[in-house]
């Protein structure tokens, strides 16, 4: 069940792409979407240093000089190119991605994300998450709309501890996709059978029913 | 070939306490000889730059098995158990950076520039304390350049000359930690003679290049292994 729900979260951000996109995608769910980016022709951004990246190859083709950046092997598509690290991050701070989708911990009601580090356990992990929040065109966050034991993720305010300044563009959960606006966040599509009311209670942040988009799905 | 360096040789050149700038991402693009080297030559206090502690047991993560680390540098360290142990009994000293900041402070490092300002951060624990500036744009912070006494960095291939060409991601931060330290040193594959690698190909210019070592793994399945010691 969960994991139709992570490959139907997949499925509606793959629909945001549009062709010749630069596309980096973070770990977690956002690793499921290169299946489900059908007819359109976007290139994949690896912080590592990669564009064009493939999908898994053959085990006799697995090269672990050549992976994604969760450490994967991977393989490059045609018309891919090869840098690096300082070169990648200048195309991911310099604005040359046109979408980073990411993971998250929590988004605040403004768009402000958490996604890096829990208050109370080591903190001794950032990674590439700092550098896409503050440089990607367009951020869109991937996640499951609550956490596993119920703990609400879109809230009023973030009591992680935030991953920038910058605001994220739009959030799908299995539950429902919003956009923010003005640091605004607006509700503009249903994705399951959940009530308007059942998804305002596990949704403290407020938002906006964004009356002339709002699609149920 | 003038630049080249005997494995058993190498650890010479290290000095306790020194800043070692270690390339790889994971254990991709990484001198696993070169660390084996470390691993056995008990040298203390060391400070390693590097994104990742490799993983437990393998590439830097068995240098903090030996205990040769005083502080590491980088920006992922929470998948080598490891390194969370040995940071939480206060045995390792971690600065954490964020990817992106680290790769463009070693770059400035090599390129004789003092430090940058980034909006990477802003706002965050990692901006505690540093020097905040508003541009046209928005609001940035200073972050100060790296430089290592020593670069260790893994290339695919060298020529005579020290001229160096990469294994496809393996690539990451070998090319900038090669500018950025006092002495660097490749652990390579391959030498082959000056001129069988094109000029336009070359990624690394040998003037960065002080020694070359032949590594002593050999790679199969895609991956490096230790050659098989005799039975």
């Amino acid at each position: 069940m969960s994991q139709q729900q992570r490959i139907k979260i997949a499925r509606r951000i793959a629909e945001e792409f549009e062709d010749n996109q630069i596309i980096n995608l973070g770990v977690g769910i956002p690793t499921l979407i290169p299946d489900y980016i059908e007819g359109k022709d976007v290139y994949l951004h690896s912080e590592n240093g990669l564009l064009g990246m493939g999908p898994t190859p053959e085990e006799e083709f697995v090269n672990m000089d050549l992976i994604s950046a969760s450490k994967k092997p991977v393989s490059v598509e045609t018309g891919a190119s090869i840098f690096d690290s300082s070169d990648s991050f200048l195309m991911i701070r310099g604005g040359h991605v046109d979408v980073a989708v990411l993971g998250t911990l929590q988004v605040d009601e403004t768009g402000e994300v958490a996604n890096w580090a829990v208050p109370g356990q080591n903190i001794l992990g950032v990674g590439g998450a700092m550098d896409l929040v503050a440089g990607a065109k367009k951020i869109i966050i991937a996640t499951m709309h609550t956490s596993k034991d119920g703990t609400p993720k879109l809230l009023k305010k973030l009591t992680f501890p935030s991953s920038g300044v910058r605001k994220v563009d739009m959030i799908v959960t299995e539950h429902a996709v919003f956009e923010f606006k003005d640091e605004k966040m607006f509700l503009i599509e249903v994705l399951s059978d959940i009530t308007l009311e059942e998804l305002k209670e596990i949704t403290p942040a407020s938002y906006e029913l964004s009356t002339k988009k709002l699609i149920r799905v | 070939m003038k630049k080249l360096l005997k494995l058993e040789h190498f650890s010479e050149l290290i000095k306790d306490g020194d800043k070692l700038l270690v390339g790889g991402f994971g254990l991709s693009g990484t001198p696993l000889s070169l660390i084996d080297e470390i691993a056995t030559s008990g040298k203390k206090n060391l400070t390693v730059v590097s994104n990742n502690l490799g993983e437990k047991g393998k590439g830097l993560g068995k240098l903090l098995v030996s205990g040769n680390l005083k502080k590491a540098i980088g920006s992922y360290f929470t998948t080598n158990g490891d390194a969370v142990n040995a940071w939480s009994k206060g045995e390792l000293e971690i600065e954490l950076v964020p990817q992106g900041t680290l790769a463009e402070a070693i770059r400035c490092g090599g390129a004789g520039i003092g430090g940058f300002y980034t909006k990477t951060a802003v706002g965050t624990k990692l901006a505690e304390g540093k020097h905040q500036m508003t541009f046209d744009d928005g609001d940035y912070i200073l972050e100060k350049a790296i430089k290592g006494d020593v670069a260790l960095i893994k290339a695919l291939k060298a020529d005579t000359l020290g001229n160096l060409i990469y294994d496809q991601t393996g690539r990451n931060f070998n090319p900038v930690m090669a500018t950025a330290a006092k002495l660097v040193i490749a652990e390579v594959d391959e030498i082959v003679e000056a001129g069988e690698i094109k000029p336009e190909e070359i990624v690394t210019p040998h003037l960065f290049v002080d020694y070359v070592v032949v590594t002593k793994y050999v790679k199969e399945g895609g991956r490096y292994v230790e050659p098989a010691t005799t039975n």
